[in-house]
This record gives structure tokens, sequence and C-alpha cells, in this order.
């Protein structure tokens, strides 16, 4: 049983038209006799970080202790600022298709590339007399070609089946090393997901080109973020009020809630069970009879994250690289002598 | 970047983890729009209209947004010595932030914002470490439920 009398100034009311408590109090001088000055010591304290999952391609982790506009700094920057690499300069040799170049470009931009951006070094875009090196310039290949199939059993409907090739997919790409690369990329650089599916051909038809990838920001474009989403929710809070709910008003309070978010005891009494499962949808305000008997809210410095990777790099990676990107930026700022 | 370059050739060395180390240690983790480490030197400049005793201060952050501003505001703010910081993106075509920083007279403007910076970047790494140690740890399911 959470004791929420002690944190309430941490708890985002929820009422059923409207919020509550909503901005941080936590500044010195807004509680009188209290400090609330930065003190790294007492963050250490209370900060707390916790993974509850970590996959290849997602990742759910809380981070507890930190102010919205921490946590937020930390979401914006691994949407917009965590460098990737994307397609960037596409040289059609061939293209019969029927996709148009410029669409079939734009489709290449867009696949994710498993690559450690770490290795590579910003492609001078706005300065004219760049030329691209292997330290900032990826090159990969596409070329394919749609046959018909011969074997083909007759009265066969199916492109597949017809046609040799109809279908590209990302898993054609082949990556050209240049210079060093081949050292640095021992495992060579392909598309996250060798199944994106990029253009239909039919026999006759083919695509031959060359792809130039560059480091890039999600702010320039969003084919170069890392993640396809990455949020935060605050944890949710239910408090039952008064006498505990039995009978039937408990098995009702508790059908106000997802599944597993209010259980019965063997009393017969509703108990929160786990509150982290609640979508807080408000159901229960609309019953009169709980009226003044739950208050809902949210935890206002416990944070759940949820990062999901295009798969260029895992989501703890992004995560930590934002972190460290927030601190670069502050070490840019810190460098300026403004005393003169 | 080709002194990077001739520095790993003069080492001798080609192999892939100092290459790697290199290259993180100069830009990667600049993760900045500025490319290679030139800064603009107009980055951060004082707005005119400070204080003579430079207690209150505008300034101009150029190429930030939110990130930044919300996150130093706060910093800042936590400052007892602090009676007032806001931040404004003037004009949404723009990319910059106002940052407007008042003391009650003990420091100035820039030191506040100073220490600002200095907070926010050990609030960083402390994040940073214990991440990483979480990741270690490996307490965590590797399924998604």
């Amino acid at each position: 049983m959470v004791d929420y009398s002690k944190i309430r100034r941490n708890v985002v009311g929820i009422e059923h038209d409207r919020v509550t408590n909503v901005s941080s109090t936590d500044f010195p001088g807004y509680y009188p006799g209290e400090d609330h000055s930065w003190n790294l010591d007492k963050f250490k304290e209370n900060f707390r970080s916790h993974i509850s999952y970590l996959t290849d391609l997602s990742c759910s982790f809380d981070l507890i202790g930190v102010d919205s506009s921490i946590a937020n700094a930390f979401r914006r920057i691994m949407i917009a600022e965590v460098p990737t690499l994307a397609v960037e300069y596409v040289y059609i040799e061939n293209n019969t298709s029927i996709i148009q170049d410029e669409v079939l470009a734009h489709r290449l931009g867009l696949i994710p590339l498993k690559a450690n951006p770490d290795y590579l070094r910003w492609f001078k875009k706005d300065d004219p007399d760049f030329e691209p090196t292997d330290y900032d310039t990826v090159v990969l290949h596409l070329s394919a070609k749609c046959t018909t199939n011969s074997n083909a059993p007759p009265g066969s409907t199916d492109p597949k089946v017809l046609y040799n090739g109809a279908n590209v997919y990302a898993s054609v790409i082949q990556f050209e090393p240049q210079g060093r690369q081949s050292e640095w990329f021992p495992d060579g650089i392909a598309p996250a997901n060798p199944d994106v599916l990029i253009a239909k051909l039919r026999p006759g038809q083919e695509i031959d080109l060359t792809m130039h990838c560059i480091l890039g920001i999600g702010q320039d474009h969003a084919k170069f973020s890392p993640v396809a989403t990455a949020s935060y929710r605050l944890l949710p809070t239910i408090e039952i009020i008064g006498p505990p709910l039995t009978g039937e008003l408990a098995q009702k309070f508790k059908s106000c809630f997802p599944k597993g978010v209010v259980g019965i005891n063997s009393k017969g009494e509703a108990y929160v069970k786990d509150a982290r499962k609640d979508t807080v949808s408000r159901e229960v305000l609309r019953h009169p009879e709980f009226e003044g008997r739950v208050k809902l809210g949210r935890l206002r410095d416990h944070f759940i994250f949820n990062v999901e990777s295009t798969g260029a790099m895992t989501p703890d990676e992004i995560f930590i690289k934002s972190v460290q990107l927030l601190k670069k930026k502050c070490q840019i700022l810190r460098k300026f002598d403004l005393r003169t | 970047m080709p002194s990077a370059a001739n520095e790993n050739e003069a080492a001798g060395s080609s192999d892939v983890p100092q290459a790697k180390e290199e290259v993180v240690d100069e830009e990667m983790a600049g993760g900045e729009f500025e490319f290679d480490g030139e800064i603009d030197p107009n980055k951060i400049q004082i707005l005119p209209g400070a204080s003579e005793d430079g207690t209150a201060a505008s300034f101009r952050i150029l190429k930030e947004d939110h990130t930044m501003g919300n996150a130093l505001r706060y910093m800042i703010m936590k400052n007892p010595d602090v009676e007032f910081c806001g931040y404004s993106i003037p004009h949404p075509s723009e990319a910059a932030v106002n940052l407007r920083i008042q003391t009650y007279g003990d420091i100035t403007a820039i030191q506040a914002l100073e220490k600002g910076l200095d907070d926010l970047m050990d609030l960083c790494d402390h994040i940073e470490s214990e991440f990483r140690k979480e990741v270690e740890a490996g307490d965590y399911s590797t399924v998604e439920p």
C-alpha cells in the first residue's frame, strides 16, 4: 500500500473533467523553510532507473526522480538529434520500373540502415567544395532485374511464380566498402530489415542505382531518426478513500479498470494491485457510487519511457546517446566566455 | 577531418577500435548540427539591455529549442540565488532560444547560467552511469510483453 499523503505534492490529480496540481514546485523559495536548491547528492539519492524489458528493437524503462523538463529533453533528443545513417544521394543509372526516379529515391531514403554511426563523420552538405570520403559516405548499390519464369506452371497467376525477381526487397542492397570501411564495418552495412519492399517489377524492367548514405539527424529529415517511437507516460496512482469497497461494489470497481489493476482480496475487499497497468481511462469517475471514494493521479517524477528503435541501434544505445548529447550541448555552451 | 586521419596513421595503427575511439571523441558525440566541432562563434550572445551590474540579462542561443531551453530553465531555477528564469522561442522559423535570467544580486546572470550548465552536465553523467549499470545488471526481460 502506497502512502500518498507523503508524496501528495508529487501527484498530478486527475478528476473527471480536469487535471490538478500540474506544475513542478520543487524550486527554492516555493515552500518556506524547505531547501529545494540543486544538490547533486540529493539527486543521486532520489534518482532511480529501472528497465522493464529490453530487446533489439524495443525497450521500456523507468526514470524516477527527474523533472519533466529533463525527461522531455531526452525524449526530444532521441527523436530529433541522435544521428544515424540514411541514404541521401541516389545516382540512378537505369530505372525502367513504373516507380518514378524521385519516388524511388525517397523510398530508398526511408529504409533504416544498420550501421554504427560512431565510425562516421559529418558530411558537409553546405560546403560546395566538399568531396565525399570513406570517413563520411557509405556507398550502397542496388541492381534488380525481372525476367519471365519459363518454368512457371501453365495457368498460374501469381507474379512471384510467373516472374523471377518481381519484388525488389531491401535485402538486394549491396554494401560497397570504400577505403578502410571494410575494417570499420566488418559486418558490412545493410538495411535493418531485409524485407522492406522497394519496388515491383515486370519482365524486362530493371533498376540499377548507386546510393550515397550520410549521417544526419531527425531534425533535418525523419529518415535520420533512430526511433520509431520514443515516448513517456507518468506512473498512474489509484487511491481508495474511506472504508474498503466490498461485495458487488468491489466487483464493479474492479471492472472500471483494465485487467490486473484492481484485485479483490480474501475478505472481498477491492485493493489496488498494479496501478502501472492502468490506462487512466477515468471510467471509475463516471459512476456516482464511487464519488469521493477514489482518487486518481499520476506521479509527477516517475517517467515510464517506451522506446522503439528503427533498427539502426539498440534502444538502450539510443537513450544513452541522448543523455550524452544533452551533456555535449551544455559543454558547447560552457566553452563560451561571456564575461568579456 | 584530415588531422584525425593523420594522427591515426602516425600511430601506425589501423585496428577498428582505435578508429572508433578517435571518431567518438571528435565528433559523433557531437551530434550537433555544427559539423566537425566547428562551433558557431555566435552560438550564445548576451542580448542588449542587460542590467549594468550583470545580475539580470537575456541570452540568445542559436540552433537550440525547447530541448535545451526548458532543461536549462529548470536547472537555473533550482539555484536559490536566481529570482527569475524563463525562456522563449521568439519566432518559430528562427532556430533560436532566448533565455532570461534575473538574480537576487549575489551572483551575476552569467554565473547562474554557468552553474546551470554545470549542474545539467552532472545530472547527465549520473543518469548515464545509472542507466548503464542497469543495462549491465541485466535485471530485465528480454522479450516484449
